[in-house]
Order: structure tokens, then sequence, then C-alpha cells
């Protein structure tokens, strides 16, 4: 059993090795390498988790055996692993969903790219997880913006290269803000390691000194990452970029890499300044309106939009608002509900974009909703997951989705700072607002279609492999929703040893 | 205050640059002086890590006399940082100068608020 401790090590090596293998390899043999990857990745992670549960605590992986603070490490424990597997098995089945787009819309002699930006995005977010250091973490979040530029422009037009420069641009501000907070805080402290940082940021915050140095990096590395992440007033790329690419890189974005800086994020707040300290600072309340007003105001340009990308990704931002809105809320009840909500949005919106780009697809590649009346007859197992995913989005009982809603609300009575009051109602106006544009877009392509007959029918065997995965996805969305209960109970022993 | 400063004037410098870099980034049309406005960025930081790294009448960290007093040598860390930032963004460098080479040939100009109106128009036209 001892052995599984190596796993992480073995899944990042081999997503490093298989991406740069996959670049000369056919396109096919390089999707099977992603493919075995991801759901390695996935059982893994798994067997990784249920020997931290049973161990009921978490360790530490020395890299080249120096122990800190000289050697570089990894720390896996319950939370961690569930994390990577989760996101492992969403990029395996958005991979899986996502062929069929991809061999049509992507040039033939570069398909074997798309699957080696995979590749990366895996080493990365596992890296992000697993990392017990801050200077590793800035590295692979550069790769991670690289890889994911990738996977935008892979369908190159001029829109998708535009989309990639802005999106670009946004992350790397972030990460140039991100790097500035780490140098800050190895000046006032001389470590990287996130245990002797802790060490040191208490010692120097119970003696009162470097308040100010330290205040600033804290607030230079959540700048940084939720610029990355897409935290309003940060947004404006989402649209652009979700709205241009294809689906399964929206899918992968939205879902995973903007999950993946926020979990760095999370990781950072428990192991390296510790909870007392981010709660005192002041910047959780930063943190929590703009989460509130991204929800807001992520769902009225929603509303507003005319386009079913556009507006499936101004609802991915009104996401990102929900979990920074539990970060800031409070660090026990809040945190987890943030923790789920990553969860549950990370099975669900992969799947919508999915749904969203087979659905466009089947109109001709339509977009605009004028011209997607109908659809769900055209393509039924498109419609049909994704009204799915649109109720869990909303919220709708037996859904990932309700039960995260109900965690930000049970959060939102429990907390103290006069956040109670703000929370539940942007929960309550939110929810209307999502169910005004969600409603109008099943209704919308379950209506009469103009022009019967124009559109063939799709047939279940053009898209195989997307049933299959959409089945998937729901399964877990329903599995979530339905035993909720024990993961969350997990969830808050394994936040214990975070 | 001044002397302060005067104390610190590299990580002054530093951060000045930083800021110099962070603006020319975000608010500058020109792409190319955007990916400018990056490397001034990311140089800043290095050159904070740089200085942190330094310490006056110590030698860098080879031992070649058979001297292995630690206190003789300055800590190998923050160069070894500073390499490894240099790599990410020489790499970022290239990312960003290919996108903009591929821009250009399609859109025929560095501004980007002239692309953006073009792009507007085709996204305007499309089903």
């Amino acid at each position: 059993m001892n052995f599984c401790l190596n796993f992480p090590l073995f899944l990042i090596v081999g997503s490093l090795l298989f991406s740069v293998i996959s670049s000369v390899l056919p396109k096919k043999a390089a999707r099977v390498l992603t493919l075995f990857l991801t759901l390695a990745g996935a059982l893994l992670n798994l067997v990784i988790a249920v020997y931290c549960q049973r161990t009921g605590g978490s360790f530490t992986y020395l890299m080249g055996h120096y122990p800190h603070p000289w050697g570089n490490e990894l720390r896996i424990g319950f939370v961690e692993a569930l994390f990577s597997s989760v996101f492992s098995a969403v990029l395996f089945l958005t991979v899986v969903g996502g062929r069929t787009t991809l061999e049509k819309r992507v040039a033939r002699e570069k398909g074997q790219f798309y699957y080696c930006m995979c590749d990366l995005v895996q080493a990365a977010l596992l890296v992000l997880v697993y990392t017990n250091d801050l200077f590793t973490g800035y590295v692979f979040i550069e790769i991670c913006t690289i890889a994911s530029c990738g996977i935008l422009m892979i369908r190159e037009n001029g829109r998708t290269i535009l989309a990639a420069v802005r999106y670009m641009i946004f992350s790397l501000i972030g990460s140039g803000l991100f790097l500035l907070g780490v140098i800050f805080l190895y000046a006032v402290t001389g470590h990287l390691l996130m245990p002797n940082l802790r060490e040191s940021i208490a010692a120097l915050v119970s003696g009162q000194v470097y308040r100010l140095p330290l205040l600033a990096s804290l607030c230079l590395i959540t700048i940084g990452l939720s610029i990355k992440s897409g935290l309003f007033p940060f947004h404006i790329w989402m649209a652009d970029t979700y709205g241009n690419a294809i689906p399964a890189s929206s899918g992968i974005l939205s879902g995973l890499i903007s999950k993946g800086y926020i979990f760095f994020l999370i990781k950072i707040i428990f192991d390296v300044f510790g909870t007392e300290v981010f709660y005192a600072s002041g910047i959780h309340n930063v943190v929590f309106a703009l989460g509130a007003l991204g929800i807001l105001i992520g769902s009225v340009s929603a509303i507003r939009e005319n386009n079913i990308l556009r507006m499936s990704a101004f609802s991915s931002a009104a996401q990102i608002g929900y979990i920074f809105m539990g970060l800031g809320l409070s660090p026990a009840l809040g945190m987890e509900a943030a923790l789920f909500h990553i969860i549950a949005h990370a099975v669900t919106k992969p799947a919508l974009f999915l749904a969203a780009g087979y659905l466009s697809d089947s109109m001709g590649s339509a977009k605009k909703f004028r011209n997607l009346s109908g659809a769900g007859y055209v393509n039924p197992a498109a419609g049909v997951f994704f009204s799915f995913e649109a109720f869990s989005m909303i919220g709708l009982p037996l859904t990932a989705g309700f039960i995260s809603k109900y965690l930000f609300g049970i959060a939102a009575f429990e907390s103290t700072h006069n956040k109670m009051i703000p929370t539940l109602l942007v929960l309550a106006v939110s929810t209307v607002l999502n169910t005004a544009y969600f409603a109008r877009t099943v209704l919308r392509i379950y209506s009469k279609n103009k022009e019967p007959g124009k559109f063939m029918r799709v047939a279940v065997k053009e898209q195989k492999n997307y049933m299959v995965s959409a089945a998937v996805f729901t399964a877990l969305n329903i599995l979530f929703g339905v035993l909720a209960y024990p993961l969350i109970d997990m969830l808050a022993v394994g936040l214990t040893v975070f | 205050m001044l002397e302060t400063l005067w104390n610190n004037r590299i990580e002054v410098i530093a951060v000045v640059l930083f800021a110099v870099g962070l603006t020319t980034l975000f608010l500058h049309k020109n792409l190319l002086k955007k990916i400018i406005g990056l490397n001034i960025m990311d140089t800043s930081g290095y050159l904070f890590l740089t200085s942190l790294g330094y310490i006056e009448g110590r030698l860098s960290p080879i031992v070649s006399d058979g001297n292995t007093d630690p206190s003789r040598y300055v800590n190998p860390l923050p160069a070894g940082l500073v390499l490894t930032g240099i790599v990410v963004s020489v790499s970022v460098t290239a990312v960003m100068l290919a996108l903009t080479l591929r821009l250009y040939r399609r859109y025929h100009t560095l501004n980007l608020d002239e692309i953006y109106r073009i792009v507007h128009r085709e996204q305007e036209e499309e089903p």
C-alpha cells in the first residue's frame, strides 16, 4: 500500500514525458497516450484518496530525499488527491466527448499538438494541486498558461488568435503580480517551502514585524491568482475566449484551469499564511465583495448575450464569483462550500460547453439564439444533456449545483461579519437570473423550427463518444448531488489536515 | 524617508520598473510594446531577486581553493530562481511573439484596438 505514495511523482513525470513524445507521434497514438494518462490520473489519485482517508492524514513526498528547507516537496492529503482525481477524470471525459468537433475543426496535421497540450495541462494541474513549493507553483502556473493558450488557438482563425492574445495578456499580468508577491515573501522570510514559510510568517505576525510586506505579498498573490482565474472585474477576457475556442477547449479552460489556480490560492491561504492571517487581513472582504459582484454582473451580462457560447462564458464568470464568495465568507463552512462548488462546476461546465458546441454544430455552426430554434430536435442527445446541465447550473435538487447553493446558504447563516444578508440576497437574485437565461436557452432549443427539414437529424452513430462522455458527466453530477453528504464530511475532515 | 529609499535603492528601482512594465503591458495599444512591457516587468522581478542574493564581500558559491566555509559564499538559491525565471519569461515571450506574428499576417496592423474593431465586425456577421 505504501507504494501508492509514489503515484503523484509518476503521474507528473509521465504527463511531462508524454507531452514531449506526443508532439512527434501520429494523432491517434497521441490521443491514446492522453486518454491513458488522464484515466490513470483519475484512478491512481482515487487510490491515494482512499489511502489518505484510511490513514487520516497527509504525506510529504521528498523529491530526491533532500529534507526541508533545501529540497522540493509534494504534499498530498485527502483533499489534494480527491481534487486531482476529479480534475483528471473531467479532462478525460472532455477529451473523449470533444473528439468529434476536434477532428472536424482542427487541421489534420495539428491534431497531436492538441493532445500534447492536454498532457501539459494535466501535468500543470497536478503540480498546482500537489506542490509544497511556491516557486515550483509559479513555474507550473506559467506552463499552464502556455498550454491553455495552445488549446485555445488550436483552431486557427483570426478571432481565436486575438482571444488567445487577450487571455495571455491578462494571464501574464496575473503571474507577474504573483511572482512579485512570492519574491516579497522570500525577501522577508528566506523560504519558499510552504511549511517553513508558515512557521516564519507565524513568528513575524506574532512579533508584529514586517506587517506591510506580508500584507502586500498576500494582496499580490491573491490578486494575481484571481486575475488568472477570471474573478470580476478581470473576467472580460472570458467571453471572447470561450466564445471562439472549440467547445472542448472552453470546457477545459473554464472547468479545470481556472479551478487549478483557485485551488492553489486556497492551498496558499491554508499552508502559507494560515487562515487566521488571511481572515484578519481584510482581503477576504474584498474577495467576498468582488465575488458577489461577479455573480450579479456575470449573470446580467449572460442575459444580455445573444450567442450561446458567450452566454455560457459569462455564466462561468458568475460561477467563479460563487467560489470566491465562499472563500471570503468563512474559513470553515465557506471554504467547504467553495471547494464543493469547484467540483460541482468542474463536472457541469465542460459538459455544458460540449453540449452547446454540438447543438451549434448540428445547426450549421450557428451560435446566435435566433438561429438555434429547434436545435434540441435536430440533435436530441445534446439537447437533453444541455438541459440537464442547465438545470444543474440553476441548482435544481438532485444535481450537484443544488448542493453547492445549499452549502453557500448554510455558510451564510453561520458567518458572523454582516455577510449573511448580502450572501442570501445574492444567492436568491442569481438563482432567478440563472433561471432566466438558461430557461430562455432551453426553451429556444425546443421551440419550433422556422425552416423544418433544413438540417438533418444527427444520428447516434456520429456522436457515440460524446454520448458516452455526457452520460458519465451526468452520472457524476447526480452522484455528487445525491451522495453529497459523505463527500462533504470527508472534505471537512480533509480540510483539518490540509 | 529619503535615507530608507537610498538604502534600498535597488528594490525601489525594481518596483518602479515593475510598475512601468505592468502599465505598458496593460494599457499600451501596440502589441510589440506590450511584449516589451512584459519583459520589463519580468526583469524587474529578477533584479529584485538578484539584489537579495548579493552580499558584499562574499564569493560566488563555487568551491575552487578547497575552502568549504559557507560564510565565505553567497546563497546560490536566488541566482537559481532568477535563471529559472528567465527561462520562463523567454518562453512566454516567444509564445507572445508568435501570436503577434500571426495576428499581423492576418490583419496587417499591430494596433490591438484596430484588430478588435475588425474582429468585432466579423463576429456580428457570423450565424
